[in-house]
């Protein structure tokens, strides 16, 4: 039986959160690292034979420590160290795929921004049920706020019709194995344009299926975020100052 | 871990806010699937409570019925996938003589404390109950929670009233009074089981029931010997009163509809009959295995609750709740499912 694996990704180090001590993932979200909710929103999820987190190479082992005080499934989980990019950090969570010996054809890989702890339940199910059908499939919401083009950031190209805009969020789904093949295809060159695993998927005209998200999904990347985390958490101000 | 939590903000004004839940030893993490939508619901929905309940219960999520999927067990009583019914009854203390149900220190979900409609449901191993292989409907398993009050009621007229049960009265033809009715008579085969309504569209779906009386037409020399009041609300007491005037003297009457105001009961005929008045309400695990095992020995009586589903409501978001509560305020009978994604 092929497997399924949850795979988040906090390769990034936060540095557009300003004058933080911490990268954004480890930062205080109600009493516990915004990494931890994320990885217990998937470590719980039946759905799931494995966990897999990737976080830069200075912090695995802070990442396994916290894992180990704070999680109780942690047998399901793995931390690892992330690549330079955020396509890089994929393969190496398919490369370790592939060394368990559990790489095959029909192996499934939920991407996932480990900055996203408000992912839901529904939203894991059907990125599972999508991407196992369909190969491949992204987490999008419809866009609220009309997209402006701008080609030489300076005038408008083009605004397009709202109505078939979305905004993207995480997961990204996909069959593991055939992400590797289309990513091992790429040269240097468009491995640096490519910076979105669904965007090579779509290049090489694959079908990636979309799964509907939700609004409070948020990504926390600027500190007004963490403010509206801990706002959808219901803390009072006076709570969130002390944070 | 933070856990979405579907709370009714103001009547008719459901809105998403996140709970933390830690994952500890103790408790049983339940995925939410099928939800069905009682009065109790309607009322906070609706508003029609009164304002100083709403502002002190609200925001809340609401429901106390419902079935699951067990996602996290460490307590090692449930497998990962199965089924099962939620108890929405929480007791903290134990009491030789107050059942669970009755005793104040327990909460209650949907009223005192979140009901289930959420993300996921954290509780204690002993708030569920395995769905039995008879009842494999999970529209029908979904509203168990209100078939076990029915049953809580019973058991209670059981232990209370006196022996001769030749004839007993059911006053209210809407589901409180359908889910009774079909539990008298698998209980009390031997008995005559009255519908008294008035509607008879629906005392027509009381088809397992030896007769049917309208309300404003009950014949003078009708008596039984016991009644069991399921109306509620303003109707309560001039239905009370009607079973007083036909109900044979030390009868017991039992009342399981809600009245939001305080109902005149002809308590003279009270005294001078020497009725017996018993209040019921809700229930707790002994009435919902108990439940179990009547749908063990009498399979068929799960057959007439399959007919009571009204409709079922597939829940993506926000507007559906709404949907779902609205579509239910608008049906003829039955009971209003949401399918919860």
């Amino acid at each position: 039986m092929s497997k399924v694996y949850g795979v988040i990704l906090a390769g990034g180090i936060g540095t557009r959160m300003g004058n933080v001590e911490k990268p954004k993932q480890f930062l205080d979200l109600g009493g516990k690292p915004v990494i931890i909710h994320t990885i217990e929103k998937f470590v719980i999820h039946p759905g799931f034979d494995a966990v897999l987190v990737l976080v830069p190479q200075a912090w695995v082992s802070y990442t396994r420590d916290i894992v180990r005080r704070q999680i109780p499934l942690k047998d399901k989980i793995t931390v690892l160290p992330g690549g330079n990019t955020r396509n890089e950090t994929i393969m190496n969570s398919i490369r370790y795929i592939e060394e368990q010996g559990d790489l095959d054809d029909h192996t499934i890989i939920v991407t996932h921004d480990s900055v996203r702890p408000f992912v839901t339940h529904r939203i894991l199910d059907e990125n599972i049920k999508y991407a196992g059908m369909y190969g491949a499939c992204d987490t999008v919401v419809p866009a609220t706020d009309t997209i402006v083009r701008s080609d030489d950031h300076d005038q408008i190209t083009e605004i397009p019709d709202r109505k078939i805009m979305y905004q993207g969020q995480t997961p990204q789904s996909f069959r593991a194995k055939r992400l590797k093949e289309l990513y091992d295809g790429l040269t240097e060159s468009e491995k640096n344009i490519l910076t979105d695993a669904c965007k090579i998927m779509v290049l090489k005209g694959e079908h990636v299926h979309l799964v509907r998200g939700e609004v409070y999904n948020i990504k926390i990347t600027y500190p007004y975020d963490l403010t509206v985390a801990q706002a959808l958490l219901g803390m009072k101000t006076e709570e969130m100052q002390k944070c | 871990m933070l856990n979405a939590v579907f709370q009714l903000v103001t009547p008719r004004q459901f809105e998403v806010t996140f709970h933390q839940l830690e994952l500890d030893e103790e408790h049983v993490l339940i995925r939410p699937t099928f939800l069905s939508i009682c009065q109790a619901d309607q009322r906070y929905y609706q508003g029609k409570r009164s304002e100083e309940v709403l502002k002190k219960k609200l925001p809340m999520a609401l429901i106390h019925e419902g079935i699951g999927k067990v996602i996290y067990d460490p307590t090692g009583n449930y497998k990962v996938g199965e089924k099962v019914i939620m108890i929405p009854n929480e007791p903290f203390k134990k009491d030789e003589v107050v059942a669970e149900n009755y005793l104040r220190s327990s909460k209650f979900r949907g009223s005192t404390m979140d009901g289930f409609m959420q993300e996921y449901v954290q509780t204690r191993p002993d708030r569920l109950v395995r769905i039995p292989a008879e009842l494999n409907n999970d529209h029908t398993a979904a509203f168990t929670e209100m078939v076990s009050v029915c049953y809580h009621a019973i058991s209670r007229f059981d232990r209370t009233a006196h022996r001769r049960r030749e004839t007993i009265g059911v006053w209210g033809d809407g589901n409180m009074g359908y889910f009774t009715s079909l539990l008298l008579k698998t209980r009390f085969p031997d008995s005559r089981v009255i519908i008294f309504g008035r509607t008879g569209e629906k005392m027509a779906d009381f088809s397992f029931l030896d007769d049917a009386v309208f309300t404003n037409a009950v014949p003078e020399d009708l008596y039984v010997d016991h009644a069991f009041e399921c109306v509620g609300g303003s109707g309560a007491g001039p239905v009370i009163n009607q079973i007083i005037d036909h109900i044979n003297p030390e009868g017991t009457i039992s009342i399981l509809g809600v009245s939001e105001e305080p109902v005149p009961v002809n308590t003279r005929m009270v005294l001078e009959e020497g009725l017996r008045i018993i209040g019921t309400s809700r229930s707790g695990r002994a009435d919902f295995e108990g439940l179990m095992e009547l749908y063990h020995e009498k399979p068929e009586t799960v057959g007439y609750l399959e007919k009571m589903i009204s409709a079922v409501v597939k829940i993506n978001g926000v507007s559906d709740m709404n949907n779902a509560f609205d579509m239910d305020i608008h049906k003829f009978t039955g009971k209003t499912i949401m399918e919860w994604n």
